[in-house]
């Protein structure tokens, strides 16, 4: 079975978000970049089904070189190839489109990404892609098993999980739920240096419009300080829920 | 030209988050001069949309419907904007919402933002504020080219009363059967009979401060009392002490309530990622120290143990009299 992630790279969860260039731009001094979250789920997940079926897991990642070294982080973990398309990923639309285009010279048996990036949390480029390549997709994966050819995935609906069966080959855009946090994958000396070995190809970007422009940041507003009520003198907080923030 | 607003419902009455996107269309309506119009799948009720300023619902009820398929309804939403002459699609944050819109992004070839929380703040060039870097900025976006699609994040906008003479027509989208087969469905699970995360008004949600699952049986009383949803830390999903259905966060659900009630729970940043688009914060904790306090509009400090069975006791007496 061929699998392949697309791997977005992100700001570590725990970064200070601070703006530059008057607001314009993300500034990245001090930011650690790390494996985005969500695709973290999917990759373990994407180990485990490698071991278990054999074949092969790609990882391809529209960005520039700096994110190379969270691009060889997931061949320590086990990848055992990946293709770096050489650009910005100037927004959702441009970034699928080069997806699309890389997808359309191969062929992947499953294409598993994260439901959202945590930076820009556009949510849409896993099913742009499968919009743009006519392969099938399921959104929001919480449970993923492989049978043969056939896929059954769990996926989030409102209040609850729909699960699915269907052919293969799939785009699943996964989450956390897919599999244990216990689980997850973190690369360990030998596949470190097993890694450095691995091939990582750069690709050119295909022509591709941008749709939307970030003009400026801002941070959200600050919350005035917190009403504090003693705990012995609830009824306050009531008359306060009930009076002044009409919530009950 | 149009807004068209895909108008979802809950129980088959039009939801909360319809009547959200109705409001905000009828103010663009108002900016723009392009009238509001819905597609609703079936909805018992399209005329509840009238009284938020919408003025012709497409209501599509063909059985096939019956069956959610996000190509088959992307499909079908796409021919009840050409129907209307639709060149903005508004569009909320549902799981199937966010399945199935960016289906219709592509085929639109639109731009198309998610996690919006204003007006337009100019129309020519069509700019709005959206959420980013999991609730830690917000971005001014520009939307170039004629066709827009905008995800409005739940509760940002609220709803506004509008009331406008309307129609509701039966639409017969042309789908392509072999949409719906797919995918084969094996099962759905849902939680009945309680208040799902993403519809709760208010939500009580219990941290590592609790000790152990078995102390969860206040916070559900709690959240009864209230109508209110319930909701957890990381660390307490992890752990397993709760679904990790529950688990709110960056990594989680990011929810926004008209109050989250925070027991227990320190106020991680990767917490109040998930929930500081709550319209208010109350937070419970014996720690005074706890980062939470300071992205809390009200507080108790003090034992959960203590301060929870007292405030459900008021509570009680409270609803008792209103």
């Amino acid at each position: 079975m061929k699998i392949l992630l697309m791997l977005s790279v992100v700001p570590d969860t725990t970064s200070k978000i601070n703006f530059t260039d008057n607001d314009t731009r993300f500034d990245s001094t001090g930011i650690q970049w790390v494996i985005n979250p969500h695709d973290e789920f999917s990759l373990t997940r994407a180990m485990q089904l490698k071991e278990k079926h054999g074949g092969e897991l790609h990882v391809v990642h529209v960005g520039p070189s700096i994110n190379e070294p969270v691009i060889r982080k997931t061949l320590a973990i086990g990848a055992d190839k990946a293709f770096r398309i050489d650009t910005v990923p100037a927004d959702s639309y441009y970034t699928a489109v080069q997806l699309a285009e890389f997808l359309k010279a191969k062929h992947y048996d499953l294409i598993l990404s994260g439901r959202e990036s945590i930076d820009y949390n556009g949510g849409m480029v896993p099913g742009l892609v499968a919009a743009m390549t006519g392969i099938k997709f399921v959104n929001a994966v919480i449970g993923l098993e492989i049978e043969g050819d056939q896929a059954t995935v769990a996926r989030e609906i409102e209040g609850g999980k729909e699960t699915l069966q269907t052919s293969l080959p799939v785009i699943l855009a996964g989450q956390k739920g897919l599999v244990k946090e216990e689980e997850l994958r973190i690369p360990n000396m030998r596949g470190i240096m097993m890694a450095r070995r691995k091939p990582l190809e750069v690709l050119q970007p295909a022509e591709a419009p941008v749709k939307t422009q970030y003009l400026k940041f801002e941070k959200p507003p600050q919350k005035s300080a917190v009403k504090l009520v003693d705990k012995d003198h609830l009824d306050e907080l009531i008359d306060l829920l009930h009076n002044e923030a009409k919530v009950i | 030209m149009a807004i068209l607003i895909y108008a979802e419902q809950t129980n088959g009455k039009i939801n909360k988050t319809a009547k959200e996107l109705a409001s905000y269309a009828a103010e663009l309506s108002r900016k723009t001069g392009m009238p509001a119009y819905a597609v609703s799948f079936g909805a018992e009720d399209p005329e509840t949309l009238f009284q938020y300023g919408i003025s012709k619902v497409l209501n599509i009820t063909n059985d096939a419907f019956k069956t959610f398929s996000a190509r088959a309804y992307s499909e079908a939403i796409a021919q009840a904007a050409e129907e209307t002459g639709a060149r903005i699609l508004l569009v909320g944050e549902s799981a199937d919402a966010k399945y199935l819109t960016p289906f219709i992004a592509a085929q639109w070839q639109a731009a198309y933002v998610t996690g919006v929380i204003s007006e337009p703040l100019t129309t020519e060039p069509f700019v709005v504020k959206r959420k980013a870097f999991s609730n830690k900025a917000i971005a001014h976006v520009q939307l170039n080219g004629n066709k827009k699609i905008l995800g409005i994040a739940k509760n940002s906008y609220g709803l506004k009363e509008n009331p406008s003479d309307g129609t509701v027509k039966s639409f017969e989208p042309q789908v392509d059967s072999t949409l719906f087969d797919e995918f084969k469905v094996l099962s759905v699970e849902k939680a009945t009979g309680k208040v799902s995360l993403s519809d709760a008004e208010i939500i009580v949600s219990g941290g590592r401060g609790l000790k152990g699952p078995e102390n969860w049986g206040m916070i559900e009383e709690l959240a009864e009392i209230l109508g209110a949803a319930t909701a957890c830390s990381k660390p307490v999903a992890d752990m397993g002490w709760r679904s990790h259905t529950e688990h709110v966060g960056q990594t989680g659900k990011q929810v926004a309530p008209n109050l989250y009630i925070a027991i227990g729970i320190s106020g991680a940043i990767q917490h109040l990622a998930g929930v500081n688009s709550s319209k208010n914060i109350l937070v419970i904790n014996i720690d005074p120290e706890a980062p939470f306090f300071k992205a809390a509009d009200y507080g108790v400090v003090g034992d959960a143990f203590e301060v929870v069975p007292r405030l459900i006791e008021k509570l009680k007496a409270f609803k008792a009299e209103h």
